[in-house]
C-alpha cells in the first residue's frame, strides 16, 4: 500500500475508514472541518452528515455506536462544549461498537474565540483519550482508538490541535478492515440512563478506568525513548513532543505520551525514577503536570512554559534555558496591518453599512461566522460576541441591563443562517416567549461560509450528495407565532430596503426579526451569475467625496483625488458603492 | 538535527498552499523527510496567509520560529517585510514585486511601503526579486503567479534537476491548465 503526504485531518479520515467506521457526523469548525470532508470521499462505505450542531453530531454517532456500528463525531474545541451533555453520559452507557469523538483544539486562536484545552474533558467526562503528534499517528491512533473503544466499551476522545490537523507529513496507508456489525439488543439497564440505571453504571465506569490505567501504562501508544544520558527526562504529548525533540535534542530521555487518559501512572513513576530532572513540555494548560504532581513527583513545567498561545521549538528551548534568542533582521519600514476582511460583494457589508449610520440608537451583539469580521473597523458592528447562538439569546438579558441603566438604545442581535440552525432557534423562541424588545437579524447567505461552504439544513444538498428539501428559516420564525408585521425579508445590499427595515425595527416595540437574505458572493452559481458584471468609476463625474470608499470594499480605493476600482477582477458589481454616489459617477457594466 | 525551513507568505487566494504542496511532494521524492504546516480559517478572507515547510533527514516540529527560516518566499511585497523577523541571518528572500493593498491602505488609514524591498536590502538581506505576477499576466492568467514563483524557488534552492517537478505539476493542476502552468514554471526557473 502506498505512502502519501497528507494532513492530520485527512489522516484521521483515512484511519477511520480503514478501521471500518460506518457513520460519521460533524459540525464544520476550523481546524476540524476537513475530517468529515475527507470521510465523505468514502461515502460508499460511510454515512456522513453535517449535523445542525456538535451535540447533534455527537448523538448521531452515539446512536450508531450503541446500535452496533463504528462511528465518529468531529468538532473544534468549542464545539465539544456543545456536545458535552451526551458525552458525559455516553461514558456511563458505554458504546457497544467503537466510538471516537475528535476534538480539534486551537491554541493561538487562529480561528476561534478561546484557547480552551480540551484534554480536561477526558478527565472530567471519564473518557479514554489519545493524542497524536503528526499525520502518521493521526491514522494509527484513530485505528487504535476504535479498537480500544470497542474492547473496553468506552468513548475515546482523539485530541488534536491546529498544527496537528493542518500539518502535512508522510503516512503509510492501509486497507479497510471493517469489523462485522454488532447486534443491537435492547438493554435499558445499560443504555437508558435513568437514576436507578445510572448509579450502577457509574460504578462500572470507575472500575473500568482503574483497569485502563494499566492498559495505558503498557500501551505502545506511550513510549520511553532513552537518550544518551538520563540527566533530563522530558514528558510530552501531541505536537509539543515535536517541539521538545527539537529543543532538548538526542541527549535527553523522553516519555512520549499518546494515551493520556487514564494517565499511565506506573509508567510515569518508573520513568521519573530513572532520570535526574523531569521537564514537562505541553501547550495550553498543565494537564500532564497536574497528573505528575499528583503522583508526588517534582517537575518543571508551567513555571517556565507559556500557557498562552502556541508553542514552537524555540519557545520551548528558551523556556528551559537551552538556547539563546537568535539574531533577526530588522528593517526601517513596516508592513501595514492586513486584517481579514469581508470579501468584495459580501452581503454582510450591506448590513453593516446600514447599521453604521444607526449605530447611536442600537446596541448590537454579534456571533460566530464570517460576519464576525464586521466587528473590526471601519464598521465596529458589534460590542459583544460569546459563542454560537449567543448573538440572539444574549439580547434578552442585555436589553434588561440597558433598561436598568436608562440606556435607550435598542438591542440588536445578529447571527448567520448556519448559526441559526446550530443554536439560534432556541434563543429566538425565548425572545418571543419573553416578549423582549429586541431586534434579531438573520444574516442569511445560504451556506456555512466561514469554514468553506458546507451545506446546512437550509440548503438543498447534503454531504451524501443527495438533493433534499431545505428547511426554511422563515417558516421556523413564523412558527413561533411572531406576526408577519414583525418580520422583514430584505436584500442587505439594497440600502433602501435594509435601512427601512432597521428603522422600522428600531421604532417598533417587542420582538422584531429582519432576515437579510443574499447568497455568499463566493458560491459557484453566484459567481457564474456575476461573471463579467462589475462597477466602473466615471472619473469625470467623480468629485472625490469618498462616500463610496466608506463601504470598505477590498475592490475599491481612492487615488489622486478620485475613487478607483482597485481590483476589477474581484469586483462583483454588487453596487453597494454605487448606491453611495450622489453624482452618478459609479456605473455597473456587463449586466 | 539540521533541517531547512522555508516560509511562504502572501495574501489569501494567491495559491500559496498549492505550491507548498508541490514543493513538499518534490522534496519527499528527493528522499527528504518533509513537513508542511498551513493556517486556514479567518486569515483566508483577504488576510495574510502563511505556510511553513521544513525538510531534512529527520524533521520534528513542522513550524518555523523567529530567525529560523532559511528562505522566505513572498507573493506580495509588503508581506516579505512582515515576515522578515522569521529570516535566519544569512537567509534569502525570494519575493514578487506585486503590491496588494490591505484594507487600512485602501481606506486611507495606513500607507503602503512601496520601498519595502529597498528597506529589506538596506537591512542586509539577500533579496531575489521575481516579477511573477507580471509574468503570469503576460502568459494570460494572473493566477499562475504561484507557479512562476515555484520555478524561481526550485532554482534558488538548487533543486531544478533533483525531482521531476513538471510531472508533479501536471498531476496537481487542473487538466486544462497544464500547459500554462508548465510555461509559468519554466519562465520562473529561467529567471
Amino acid at each position: 500500500m502506498d505512502k502519501q503526504i497528507i494532513s492530520g485531518d485527512e489522516a484521521v479520515a483515512r484511519g477511520a475508514w480503514e478501521a471500518g467506521v460506518r457513520v460519521a457526523a460533524a459540525y464544520p469548525g476550523t481546524p476540524s472541518t476537513e475530517i468529515l470532508e475527507n470521510l465523505s470521499l468514502f461515502k460508499d462505505d460511510v454515512y456522513v452528515q453535517w449535523a445542525c450542531n456538535e451535540k447533534v453530531a455527537f448523538e448521531i454517532a452515539a446512536g450508531a455506536a450503541i446500535g452496533g456500528v463504528r462511528s465518529l463525531a468531529a468538532m473544534k474545541h468549542v464545539g465539544m462544549n456543545v456536545a458535552a451533555d451526551p458525552m458525559f453520559t455516553l461514558a456511563y452507557t458505554g458504546v457497544n461498537a467503537g466510538f471516537v469523538v475528535v476534538t480539534a483544539d486551537d491554541p493561538g486562536c487562529h480561528s476561534s474565540q478561546n484557547e480552551q484545552d480540551n484534554r480536561w474533558y477526558a478527565l472530567h467526562a471519564k473518557c479514554l483519550m489519545l493524542e497524536p503528534s503528526d499525520s502518521a499517528e493521526c491514522r494509527d491512533f484513530t485505528i487504535a482508538a476504535f479498537e480500544l473503544s470497542e474492547k473496553y466499551d468506552i468513548p475515546v476522545i482523539l485530541r488534536m490541535t491546529t498544527r496537528v490537523c493542518h500539518s502535512k507529513s508522510l503516512v503509510q496507508l492501509g486497507q479497510r478492515q471493517a469489523p462485522p456489525v454488532k447486534t443491537y439488543e435492547g438493554n435499558a439497564q445499560k443504555y437508558a440512563m435513568l437514576p436507578a440505571n445510572a448509579r450502577p453504571r457509574h460504578a462500572y465506569v470507575e472500575e473500568n478506568l482503574a483497569r485502563l490505567e494499566e492498559v495505558s501504562s503498557s500501551s505502545p501508544l506511550n513510549r520511553v525513548e532513552w537518550g544518551t544520558d538520563t540527566k533530563i527526562g522530558v514528558i510530552s504529548s501531541g505536537i509539543s513532543y515535536m517541539y521538545a525533540k527539537d529543543a532538548f535534542g538526542p541527549e535527553a530521555s523522553y516519555l512520549k505520551l499518546g494515551f493520556t487518559n487514564p494517565m499511565p501512572k506506573s509508567l510515569i513513576r518508573d520513568f521519573c525514577s530513572r532520570v535526574d530532572k523531569v521537564c514537562i513540555v505541553e501547550e495550553g494548560d498543565g494537564f500532564i503536570e497536574y497528573a505528575v504532581k499528583a503522583l508526588g513527583i517534582e517537575c518543571t513545567g508551567k513555571d517556565v512554559v507559556p500557557r498562552l498561545g502556541e508553542l514552537d521549538s524555540q519557545t520551548v528551548a528558551l523556556a528551559f534555558g537551552l538556547a539563546e534568542k537568535p539574531q533577526v533582521y530588522s528593517a526601517d519600514a513596516a508592513a501595514p496591518a492586513r486584517p481579514p476582511v469581508l470579501c468584495a460583494g459580501c452581503p454582510h457589508r450591506g448590513f453593516y453599512f446600514a447599521l453604521r449610520s444607526r449605530r447611536a440608537k442600537i446596541a448590537p451583539v454579534g456571533d460566530i461566522g464570517c460576519y464576525s469580521l464586521g466587528c473590526l473597523p471601519p464598521f465596529n458592528g458589534f460590542d459583544a460576541a460569546l459563542c454560537m447562538g449567543s448573538g440572539w439569546s444574549s439580547t434578552i438579558g442585555l436589553a434588561k441591563a440597558l433598561k436598568a441603566q436608562n440606556d435607550e438604545r435598542k438591542v440588536l442581535g445578529l447571527l448567520g443562517d448556519s448559526t441559526f440552525f446550530h443554536s439560534g432557534i432556541t434563543g429566538l423562541i425565548d425572545v418571543v416567549h419573553s416578549n423582549s424588545d429586541v431586534i434579531l437579524c438573520l444574516l442569511d447567505n445560504s451556506i456555512t461560509a466561514m469554514t468553506g461552504h458546507q451545506d446546512h439544513p437550509g440548503t438543498s444538498g447534503n454531504l451524501m450528495g443527495e438533493t433534499v428539501t431545505p428547511v426554511d428559516p422563515l417558516a421556523i420564525i413564523s412558527a413561533t407565532g411572531l406576526s408577519d408585521e414583525r418580520i422583514r425579508i430584505v436584500d442587505p445590499i439594497d440600502q433602501v430596503q435594509m435601512g427601512a427595515a432597521l428603522d422600522e425595527a428600531i421604532a417598533a416595540s417587542g420582538p422584531f426579526v429582519i432576515i437579510c437574505r443574499r447568497p455568499c458572493a463566493l458560491l459557484k452559481p453566484v459567481m457564474a451569475a456575476n461573471a463579467g458584471i462589475r462597477c466602473v468609476v466615471n472619473t469625470e463625474k467623480c468629485i472625490g467625496c469618498r462616500q463610496c470608499v466608506k463601504t470598505a470594499c477590498p475592490s475599491l480605493t481612492f487615488e489622486n483625488g478620485k475613487s478607483v476600482i482597485y481590483d476589477p477582477a474581484g469586483c462583483t458589481g454588487c453596487g453597494l458603492c454605487m448606491q453611495q454616489c450622489r453624482f452618478g459617477a459609479i456605473e455597473r457594466i456587463g449586466g | 538535527m539540521k533541517t531547512t525551513g522555508i516560509l511562504l507568505t502572501g495574501v489569501g487566494g494567491q495559491g500559496i498552499i498549492l505550491i507548498s504542496k508541490i514543493l513538499t511532494i518534490g522534496l519527499a521524492d528527493m528522499g527528504f523527510e518533509v513537513k508542511m504546516s498551513e493556517i486556514h480559517g479567518m486569515s483566508q478572507r483577504g488576510g495574510t496567509v502563511n505556510t511553513q515547510l521544513k525538510y531534512g533527514q529527520r524533521v520534528f516540529s513542522p513550524t518555523i520560529g523567529p530567525g529560523e527560516a532559511d528562505m522566505i518566499v513572498s507573493f506580495e511585497k509588503s508581506e516579505a517585510l512582515r515576515a522578515l523577523p522569521y529570516l535566519k541571518k544569512g537567509g534569502t528572500i525570494v519575493t514578487d514585486e506585486k503590491e496588494i493593498f490591505s484594507m487600512p491602505v485602501l481606506t486611507g488609514t495606513a500607507e503602503y511601503p512601496h520601498r519595502a524591498l529597498e528597506a529589506l536590502e538596506l537591512a542586509g538581506c539577500s533579496v531575489k526579486r521575481v516579477p511573477a505576477a507580471a509574468i503570469a499576466e503576460e502568459l494570460g492568467n494572473g493566477k499562475v503567479q504561484n507557479i512562476v514563483l515555484l520555478g524561481a524557488l526550485v532554482k534558488a534552492l538548487g533543486f531544478s534537476g533533483s525531482a521531476d517537478w513538471l510531472a508533479i505539476l501536471r498531476s496537481n493542476v487542473p487538466q486544462k491548465l497544464v500547459d500554462i502552468n508548465i510555461s509559468a514554471y519554466e519562465k520562473g526557473a529561467a529567471l
